[in-house]
């Protein structure tokens, strides 16, 4: 079939030759041509609708009233004020914002205004609260309480359990979230002697039914309430902490700087514990969420922490 | 000129054919040093602190670059992961700027204060160990290595050539007191730029670890800056719209 078409039409050549050898011209198929100047085209209207041009200091900015957006924007003294511009990114971006935040409006304005046990009680609510607050917290909360919220040990509390280091209520967590936490414990190693600081640790270890040295224990007990080592004043005389101030509770079995439960037999339970009370802790900082998310946003994170998670007060 | 004349001659070929790949790009860039309003005008933006620019430079000697970019883009699934999107103004004195598009893990053009610095210090020495499903590697060695600073004078001068605003005289350093304030004009003193470095390193204790300066304070404290300079509160929503 070709060969019958090269013999029957046989391409003109481009009139050159090297060494006896010719090029043929076979020009590209009308259709193919078209497209190439339908291009041409495309640029034209692109010029019109878009901003292409540089002019000195400045560039064409589309015609004007052919393409434009329309989007609504908050100002400094939280006005809202609607603007149509000529088509850019950037008024296409807040004309998007506009449009999920009109879908999402209703359920942010329900959180907003309820109160929270009110949120807690609306199982529609919930579920909104559910989707969003998971999304919230896996983007923001995550990387230092795990994806369930289960915390680490040595690094950030479990969310789930019915501990609350900094409190449990709503108000609690909202003001964590908000404003951020900063854990701090002194180091003890200046003050107390080592043998003081294993009969303090083996006090700590008896308060939660830990194995423990018992004649050591009866000396720390009074070391905790001492003048001296003055443990009390952050843990309180019963040991049980303080929510104000972040103190742990020393009584129940939930550690979190001391891996007491990640280690096997009462050498190395006590080492951990001793850890802890000889350098002391600088480092359980929660970051502030107060500039990063909306108020409607930490309030819903809130009642997801509380409610979702679990273990709220 | 002939066709064939250029396809006979290498070096006329050769000329030509720069100019004729180097115009597409040419009409893109150039413009943009001409237009006013490329770079927005927005208050905040200062060059980094010694610290912070040795942080820079291991960030970059790292290739941290090559997983992450420093562009949140006027997106709205960046914004909500992100943040605000990312000004021209914020990156005017990076040289070589962070952007991209290519990512592997997360963009950090805002990371700043999204994290404690202890969140940073084991993440960066063992990233699984609070992201169990990431691929970034372990960097161990950034708590251990202590920071050579010695040059850093020489780069903040290398820098000062590129037209960040390092003062190396009491005049230039005028000019940053009225520009930036003078907190922030003395730590752009390439003159005492050692001190103002451990001045930095020892108040922030970055990595966690008091007792020395090791690279990963000075990567933390380059991290913990990204994003923070500008303070979008004092901008309406669309102010950065006119500049587009």
């Amino acid at each position: 079939m070709s060969q019958d078409k090269a013999t029957t039409t046989a391409p003109k050549t481009m009139g050159h030759s090297w060494d006896g050898i010719e090029e043929y011209n076979n020009p590209l198929p009308t259709w193919w041509i078209w497209g190439f100047y339908i291009t041409f085209i495309f640029t034209v209207v692109y010029w019109l609708l878009y901003p292409a041009w540089p002019i000195g200091g400045n560039y064409t900015k589309g015609l004007t009233g052919l393409h434009t957006i329309t989007y609504t924007a908050k100002t400094v003294d939280g006005k809202e004020v609607e603007k149509t511009t000529h088509w850019n990114m950037r008024s296409k971006f807040l004309h998007e914002m506009n449009e999920m935040e009109a879908i999402q409006k209703q359920w942010f304005d329900k959180v907003a205004s309820m109160s929270y046990d009110d949120v807690a009680k609306d199982a529609e609510l919930m579920q909104f609260v559910n989707s969003a607050g998971k999304t919230l917290f896996s983007d923001n909360c995550a990387p230092c309480h795990q994806a369930g919220g289960q915390g680490k040990i040595g690094f950030a509390p479990n969310l789930t359990d019915d501990h609350w280091q900094f409190g449990g209520t709503y108000d609690e967590i909202h003001q964590t979230i908000e404003h951020g936490r900063r854990g701090f414990m002194p180091a003890f190693k200046e003050v107390l002697e080592d043998q003081q600081i294993t009969q303090l640790a083996n006090y700590v270890l008896s308060l939660s039914g830990e194995p423990h040295d018992a004649s050591l224990a009866t000396v720390g007990a009074q070391l905790f309430k001492s003048e001296e080592a003055g443990c009390y004043y952050c843990h309180g005389a019963d040991a049980k902490g303080n929510t104000q101030m972040g103190s742990a509770n020393l009584t129940d079995k939930i550690w979190l700087w001391a891996d007491v439960d990640g280690k096997a037999g009462q050498e190395a339970k006590l080492a951990e514990v001793k850890r802890v009370i000889t350098s002391g802790l600088d480092r359980g900082v929660m970051p502030t969420w107060g500039g990063r998310l909306k108020p409607e946003q930490i309030k819903l994170l809130t009642v997801y922490v509380h409610d979702s998670l679990g273990g709220g007060r | 000129m002939k066709h064939d004349n250029i396809e006979r001659n290498l070096g006329i070929l050769l000329v030509f054919t720069m100019l004729a790949i180097s115009v597409g790009g040419m009409v893109e860039i150039i413009p943009l040093f001409f237009i006013k309003e490329t770079v927005e005008k927005v208050d905040g933006v200062r060059p980094y602190t010694p610290l912070e620019q040795r942080g820079r430079d291991i960030y970059i000697r790292e290739g941290c670059y090559l997983c992450h970019s420093q562009m949140i883009r006027p997106f709205r699934d960046e914004a909500l992961r992100y943040g605000h999107y990312s000004l021209a103004a914020e990156s005017k004195y990076d040289h070589p700027f962070q952007w991209g598009s290519k990512r592997t893990g997360p963009d950090l053009a805002r990371v700043g204060g999204k994290y404690s610095n202890d969140w940073h210090t084991q993440h960066l020495t063992a990233p699984r160990s609070l992201v169990p499903q990431s691929v970034m590697p372990n960097y161990p060695w950034l708590a251990k290595n202590e920071l050579k600073y010695d040059d850093i004078q020489d780069r903040m001068k290398a820098l000062r050539r590129t037209g960040v605003p390092y003062s190396n005289s009491q005049a230039e350093y005028q000019r940053n007191v009225e520009e930036f304030g003078a907190d922030v004009a003395k730590t752009l003193h390439i003159p005492d730029a050692e001190k103002n470095l451990v001045a930095q390193a020892q108040l922030g204790n970055y990595d966690t670890d008091p007792s020395n300066i090791t690279e990963m304070d000075a990567l933390v404290a380059y991290l913990q800056v990204l994003g923070t300079m500008v303070d979008f509160k004092k901008y309406d929503d669309d102010y950065f719209v006119k500049f587009r």
